[in-house]
């Protein structure tokens, strides 16, 4: 599949219609989906009579978006007017459609991308495995016997399978990080309350964030770039200005300080995960950047406060449902909302302040270095079926887990861009996670684009075609 | 041990008004006491008192 640019450049100057495009990407969905179970829903007849719309409107000499007769998909908790948003659940089955696109999903549409259709998920976003009880598991399509990691599996599986060349998730916790990782592709978290979450369905109101999925760093950031700016419906959004990034894309950063995070993020990891930052850090050495090993003080007590944090406000929030439809919850899910909604509150305040603490401690490391390297996920895919991982010496769940090195991240809100960075002979991907400082989104993309540029980081073309 | 979790699930579901099918306790009190782990690394963190909690209401 091309690069975004460039299809939706052959859209606007008619050597293509969207209608081809957007037909070519239905039967790759058709053709590989019943293995790969990303979709939850496609929307066939809509997307089709959407491309039609736009190759009138091109063919009248109207002027097309950015994103002209590009497909993408949105994991299933983005508001799609006129569809049901489930997050992942049947909970929600029965809510009404919903009224308007989120606003993210309405921007990336107002560039002229096609919505093809709504992702497979971690029900209500509380995993990190996409095995959903109710929709089926989400393959890796470089192993389908393997976890795509989660909760945003279908989003990055779907990239990775080039059945969409974008797609959006969330992430409170890891969740575009760690499928990302886990399906070789680029994922970008960007600062909490940079981007949009109205129309989203919540999983932790303090730590939820949207972000895009793609191919390559140029694609990730002209979505960023597009889903940028204020929206007075998110009380958490910043409301700053947009800012953009693909304009100054191709510049290294002078002068680049890296930091490559030792201590928590040091261990628990395999042998693969750690290779690969290393060879990040080596490969931006090479490229002239200063490289450190610098510790982030209070990583793992950050990472329990996360863990709390989610039980309690995720808990608080389905407080309702759980006590008229408990019964139609994943077990594994309900029993952690549940246990979630019984924290003490000293517990919950005092992991908001073990938070500012952490955010001190992130200010001062970043007076000394430009980027911090750390893996985004401690292993590799794991087969599916609720496997284990070895933590502290001892199995633990893959799908409650795999997030530990991501979770002290977003609990501050730093921007990352997720860089897959595997060697070339490992048989399954792993990626490595590149954060910036608060608002620093363009960093880390321009950091990404010179590791994609020099050939440490790329995504995998597989046999999906 | 779970039994105390078990015990904790039953008394905190009263006080939410949370209904229990007691086929779901082992699997709250499993949860409970996962959270307790952590929870106790939380509140084992020296602060300083004008470390104050990260969300700030902005009026």
């Amino acid at each position: 599949m091309n690069d975004v640019h460039d299809l939706a450049a052959s859209v606007r100057d008619r050597q293509r219609s969207a209608l081809s495009v957007v037909e070519a990407a239905l039967d790759r969905v058709a053709r590989h989906d019943p293995v790969l179970n990303c979709f939850t829903r496609v929307r066939s007849e809509a997307a089709l009579s959407e491309a039609a719309v736009l190759d009138d409107a091109i063919s009248r000499g109207e002027p097309a978006g950015p994103l002209a007769g590009v497909p993408f998909a949105v994991k299933n908790l983005f508001d799609v007017a006129g569809d049901a948003t489930v997050a992942g659940s049947v909970v929600l089955a029965d809510a009404p459609p919903a009224a308007r696109d989120a606003t993210v999903v309405a921007r990336l549409r107002r560039a002229g991308a096609i919505l093809l259709g709504q992702l497979n998920m971690d029900e209500f976003a509380y995993g990190f495995a996409t095995e959903n009880l109710h929709y089926g598991d989400t393959a890796n399509p470089h192993d389908p016997t393997r976890i795509a990691g989660g909760s945003s599996g279908g989003s990055a599986a779907s990239v990775a399978a080039a059945l969409v060349p974008l797609s959006l998730g969330t992430d409170t916790n890891g969740s575009i990080r760690v499928p990302a990782s886990l399906c070789g592709v680029w994922g970008c978290k960007p600062t909490y309350g940079r981007l949009s979450r109205t129309g989203v369905f919540p999983f932790v109101h303090s730590l939820d964030h949207v972000g895009p999925f793609a191919r390559s760093v140029r694609d990730l950031a002209l979505a960023y770039d597009l889903m940028q700016g204020p929206d007075r419906n998110d009380p958490a959004q910043s409301g700053r200005a947009a800012e953009p990034t693909l304009p100054g894309l191709e510049i290294p950063v002078p002068g680049l300080r890296v930091g490559v995070l030792r201590g928590w993020f040091r261990e628990n990891a395999s042998d693969q995960a750690l290779a690969a930052v290393d060879r990040v850090a080596d490969a931006l050495g090479r490229l002239g950047a200063t490289l450190s090993t610098v510790e982030l003080a209070g990583a793992e007590a950050a990472r329990s406060a996360a863990f709390c944090l989610t039980g309690a406000e995720g808990g608080t929030l389905h407080l309702p449902w759980l006590r008229t439809h408990g019964h139609l919850y994943d077990p594994r899910v309900r029993d952690r909302l549940i246990a979630g909604a019984m924290l003490p509150a000293a517990v919950v305040l005092q992991a908001q302040r073990v938070r500012a603490r952490l955010r001190e401690e992130a200010a001062q490391l970043f007076g000394r270095v430009d980027l911090l390297l750390a893996p985004a996920t401690p292993f590799a895919a794991t087969p599916r079926g609720d496997a284990t991982i070895p933590i502290g010496g001892r199995p633990v769940s893959a799908r409650a887990n795999m997030g530990l090195h991501a979770q002290p991240i977003s609990f501050i809100g730093l921007p990352v861009v997720c860089a897959p960075a595997q060697a070339p002979g490992d048989p399954l991907p792993i990626g490595v996670q590149l954060i910036a400082r608060p608002w620093s989104e363009g960093v880390a993309l321009r950091v990404a684009r010179q590791l994609e540029r020099d050939g440490v980081s790329t995504c995998r073309t597989l046999a999906y075609d | 041990m779970t039994g105390r979790f078990r015990i904790q699930a039953e008394l905190s579901a009263a006080l939410l008004d949370l209904p229990l099918d007691p086929a779901w306790l082992d699997g709250i009190a499993a949860s409970l006491e996962l959270l307790a782990g952590h929870a106790a690394l939380v509140m084992g963190t020296p602060l300083p008192p004008d470390i104050e909690p990260a969300p700030v209401f902005n009026p």
